[in-house]
C-alpha cells in the first residue's frame, strides 16, 4: 500500500493540520496528545471533512486533489472507520450494524464473507443482540467487524481501546493483531498510547499541533515499550 | 349526534389528516436542513416558518386571504391559468390548516434531527450508503419518536384551527364548515346543545391526539 497525503492545509479552531507525508507500511500509527488533530486527518482522509488545500491518494487512486476539484464521496471511498465512540447505530441489533456496509466478498478465498470475519472477531453469538446489550469489548469487535464488512481498501481506527481499561485492551489487541496478520489490510491507527503502537504498528509519524514532528519505527522512538 | 353534527366532525377529522399528510414530506425535508445544514437566509427561514405561530390566526388568514384570492399573487395565477378557485372551498381549509400547523411540525422534527449524533450519519457514509440511505434508515428511525409527536402536535393543532381558516374559507355549511367553526357559529346562534355535543367530540379529538404525543415523547426521554 500506498497512501500520499500532500499538501494538507486542514483549518481548526486553534491551529491548523498541516501534513506533507507518504506511507507505505502496513499498519501506521498517527501518534499524539489529545487535541493534536488527529481524528481531523483520519475524518479528512474518510472524507467526512474538507480541507482548505489536500491531495489524498491511495495507491493508484486519487481520493482528493483540491487543486483540480476532485473529491470522491465518502461512500465511494471504500474506507473502513472505526471511530472513537465506535458509532453503532443503537436501533439496530447487531446484525443489522454488521450488514448495514456488507458487500460481495471481493475476496475469492471468502477473507471477507460475513462468516470469516465473525468467527475471526469470535462475534457469533452476538449477532442477534441489540448493541446497548454489549460489553465494551463485545462493541468494539462489531464496530471492527462492520468496518471489516464493507470490504474496505484502507482501515482507519481512532483510538480504538482508549475507552476500555488495561484488562480488556488486553482481550482487544490479539484481535487487532489477526485483522492485521490475516486480512493484510493497510491501517491508520490513531493513539496517544506509545504500548499499543509498539504492540501493532510498523511506522508511528508523531503528530503535536496539527503537524508531523517525527516518524520512525515504534522501538526507535519509544524503546520496548510493547503491551 | 345529528348527520349535520357528524358529517362536520367527519369533514374536521379528515381534512386535517390531509393537510398533516401533505405537510410531512415538506416539513421533514426543511426541518432536516435547519438541523443540518447552515445556508445563506436560514434565519430568515426560521424566522418565516415560526410566524404562524406567534401572528393572531386572523391576520396570517387575511394574508393567505390575499394571497390565493381571484386578485392575489397565487390565486389570479391559478384561476387564470387553471380556472381553478381556491378561496371558499375546502381546498382553502386545507391550506389554512396546513399553513398554521407546519411551525409545530418542523420545530419538533428539527429537535429530533439535532439529537441524533451526527457521527452515526457519517459512519453510515463511509459503510457505502448515499444520502437518501442515511435518512431512511439511520436518521429517520432515531428521530422518529420525536417526529410522531411532532406530526401528532400538528394534527391536533389542525383540529382546532379556527382564526386563518374563517378568513380563507368562510364558515359555510357542508362544505367548509370546521368543528371550531360550527362550535362558533352554534353560540351564537344560541344553539347550546348542539355547541356542547361539537365542544364533547372537539375535545375528546384533542385529548387523544396530545395524550399520544405526550405518551411517545415520555417514551423517548426515558432511558434506554
Amino acid at each position: 500500500m500506498k497512501m500520499l497525503l500532500k499538501n494538507i492545509v486542514l483549518p481548526l479552531a486553534d491551529f491548523t493540520v498541516e501534513a506533507d507525508v507518504e506511507i507505505e507500511s502496513q499498519v501506521t500509527a498517527v501518534f499524539g496528545p489529545s487535541g493534536a488533530g488527529k481524528t481531523s486527518l483520519l475524518d479528512l482522509v474518510a472524507g467526512l471533512r474538507r480541507a482548505r488545500s489536500a491531495f489524498i491518494q491511495l495507491d493508484e487512486r486519487v481520493l482528493t486533489d483540491t487543486a483540480r476539484g476532485v473529491e470522491t464521496p465518502t461512500r465511494r471511498r471504500e474506507i473502513g472507520y472505526v471511530p472513537q465512540d465506535l458509532a453503532l447505530f443503537p436501533h439496530l441489533s447487531v446484525r443489522g450494524n454488521l450488514l448495514y456496509g456488507c458487500k460481495k466478498d471481493p475476496n475469492p478465498s471468502g477473507l471477507f464473507s460475513f462468516e470469516h470475519v465473525i468467527q475471526t472477531l469470535e462475534i457469533g453469538s452476538l449477532v442477534e443482540r441489540g448493541v446497548a446489550n454489549l460489553s465494551g469489548g463485545e462493541k468494539q469487535r462489531a464496530s471492527l467487524a462492520r468496518a471489516l464488512l464493507s470490504s474496505p481498501r484502507l482501515l482507519l481506527l481512532d483510538e480504538p481501546l482508549s475507552s476500555l481499561d488495561s484488562k480488556l485492551k488486553q482481550q482487544i489487541i490479539p484481535y487487532l493483531k489477526k485483522i492485521r496478520d490475516e486480512f493484510r489490510l493497510p491501517i491508520l491507527y490513531v493513539t496517544h498510547d506509545a504500548g499499543e503502537a509498539s504492540a501493532l504498528c510498523d511506522e508511528v509519524l508523531v503528530m503535536e499541533r496539527g503537524r508531523f514532528v517525527r516518524r520512525g519505527k515504534p522501538a526507535e522512538l519509544f524503546g520496548s515499550s510493547e503491551l | 349526534m345529528t348527520s349535520e353534527e357528524a358529517q362536520i366532525v367527519w369533514f374536521t377529522a379528515w381534512v386535517s389528516a390531509l393537510s398533516t399528510v401533505v405537510i410531512v414530506p415538506p416539513g421533514l425535508g426543511v426541518a432536516w436542513l435547519l438541523a443540518r445544514h447552515r445556508w445563506p437566509g436560514k434565519t430568515l427561514v426560521e424566522t418565516l416558518i415560526s410566524l404562524p405561530l406567534v401572528m393572531p390566526p386572523v391576520a396570517t388568514g387575511l394574508i393567505l386571504l390575499k394571497l390565493l384570492g381571484r386578485h392575489g399573487a397565487i390565486g389570479s395565477f391559478l384561476h387564470n391559468t387553471l380556472d381553478f378557485d381556491l378561496v371558499f372551498t375546502w381546498r382553502a381549509v386545507l391550506v389554512s390548516l396546513g399553513v398554521m400547523s407546519f411551525p409545530l411540525l418542523v420545530r419538533s422534527a428539527r429537535v429530533a434531527f439535532e439529537e441524533v449524533n451526527p457521527r452515526l450519519e457519517q459512519i453510515a457514509r463511509t459503510l457505502g450508503a448515499g444520502n437518501s440511505r442515511v435518512f431512511c434508515t439511520i436518521t429517520l428511525p432515531l428521530a422518529l419518536r420525536g417526529v410522531i409527536g411532532g406530526t401528532v402536535l400538528a394534527f391536533a393543532r389542525a383540529l382546532g384551527e379556527f382564526g386563518a381558516t374563517i378568513m380563507v374559507a368562510g364558515n359555510i355549511p357542508g362544505k367548509t364548515s370546521t368543528l371550531s367553526l360550527a362550535i362558533f357559529q352554534s353560540v351564537q346562534l344560541g344553539q347550546d346543545a348542539h355547541a356542547f355535543r361539537l365542544l364533547a367530540v372537539s375535545v375528546a379529538l384533542a385529548f387523544a391526539a396530545v395524550w399520544c404525543s405526550e405518551c411517545l415523547l415520555r417514551h423517548k426521554r426515558a432511558p434506554a
